[in-house]
């Protein structure tokens, strides 16, 4: 085996062992999604709609909680649209890597850029200091797989499965939320960012409605750490 | 709660929704320039994923039934995402946040 090769087998190795964790959480956190949307009122088609077309846990989880509160679909849109922008900077820090591939390769390895996809694709790259492509499909289908197959399954066991505040599952997708915005914390703008973006929220959610928290925490806070930021340049 | 299977009235939400994720995740692959965007934009865009996916957590925690709380929940979630912050793990911190919000609930009787 050339050395090249050897690099490349212990990168995918490492790269499979990094998506345990996500496998894991992709099928909790996807089979919460099935079962609150059963609950939210989609049907079983529309659960797998959110899950594979529009295929953004957070965003999914945000729509089907204003859908509750009847929230006019221009303003969910707006909110889904707002909660992914951050994908530009994903795929604008993958770009680099994939200019010699086709059209439809890049096309394709886009749809499945989550966060988490994100995550592993980059230090993948970064392990072997160009990207692989079977490496990047099996980042991006490590997310996509089990999410839409526990959707439907938690869809289906929703009438089966326990009240979820019975065994403590009702915070997981909060800690989840939260988690992954402490982890985007790498400087004192994120962080002014998250501390303004979680007060307003809750400011807008006591004071104004709750389907406005979520859109008013997402623009005041980066707008926060914005002034931080340009004050320093 | 439904039982209609079938049903494909929010599907055109999910479609209209993705359209514009895909854009995200899809025009710099496509089309070059991105990079060339003013630094205050970039950074702005840069800053929404810290700022929405906390205001999702404190308004689910923080607020509940109209009024501001803090309970179980709040602590838990707090407690998960430090330990999944000190220790790079995210699951890690999802099973601190359901064993803290169970043992509160417990000793509490919340």
């Amino acid at each position: 085996m050339s050395g090249a090769a050897a690099t490349l087998s212990t990168a995918r190795r490492r790269l499979v062992v990094d998506s345990l964790g996500i496998w894991v959480i992709a099928i909790i956190v996807g089979g919460i999604f099935g079962f609150t949307a059963r609950q939210g009122g989609l049907s079983l088609v529309e659960a797998i709609g959110f899950s594979s077309i529009l295929f953004a846990g957070a965003a999914q989880y945000a729509a089907v909680g204003l859908l509750a509160v009847n929230t006019p679909w221009p303003s969910i849109v707006l909110l889904v649209w707002l909660l992914n922008a951050r994908h530009l900077l994903y795929s604008a820090s993958v770009a680099p890597y994939t200019t010699k591939l086709s059209l439809k390769l890049r096309a394709g390895l886009a749809y499945l850029l989550t966060d988490e996809a994100f995550a592993l694709t980059t230090a993948h790259i970064a392990r072997l200091g160009r990207i692989d492509v079977k490496g990047a499909w099996y980042a991006g289908f490590t997310i996509f797989i089990p999410w839409n197959l526990s959707t439907i399954a938690g869809w289906l066991a929703g009438a089966a499965l326990p009240d979820p505040a019975t065994i403590g599952l009702d915070v997981v997708f909060a800690a989840a939320m939260a988690g992954l915005a402490i982890g985007l914390v790498k400087d004192r703008a994120a962080l002014v960012a998250l501390l303004v973006g979680c007060s307003s929220a809750v400011a807008a959610a006591l004071l104004i409605d709750p389907s406005a928290a979520i859109m008013i925490g997402g623009i005041v806070g980066p707008l926060a750490g914005l002034a931080l930021f340009r004050r320093r340049a | 709660m439904t039982n209609d299977l079938f049903s494909t009235d929010l599907v055109p939400l999910a479609i209209l929704g993705g359209i514009g994720t895909y854009a995200a995740r899809a025009l710099p692959m496509l089309v070059p320039g991105i990079d060339r965007l003013p630094p205050a934009v970039l950074e702005y865009l840069r800053l929404i994923g810290p700022a929405v996916l906390g205001a999702i957590a404190a308004a689910s925690v923080f607020v509940q039934g109209g009024a501001f709380t803090v309970g179980p929940e709040a602590v838990a979630v707090f407690a998960g995402a430090a330990v999944g912050r000190w220790r790079g793990n995210l699951l890690l911190g999802m099973v601190v946040s359901v064993l803290v919000v169970l043992t509160l609930r417990a000793t509490l009787g919340a």
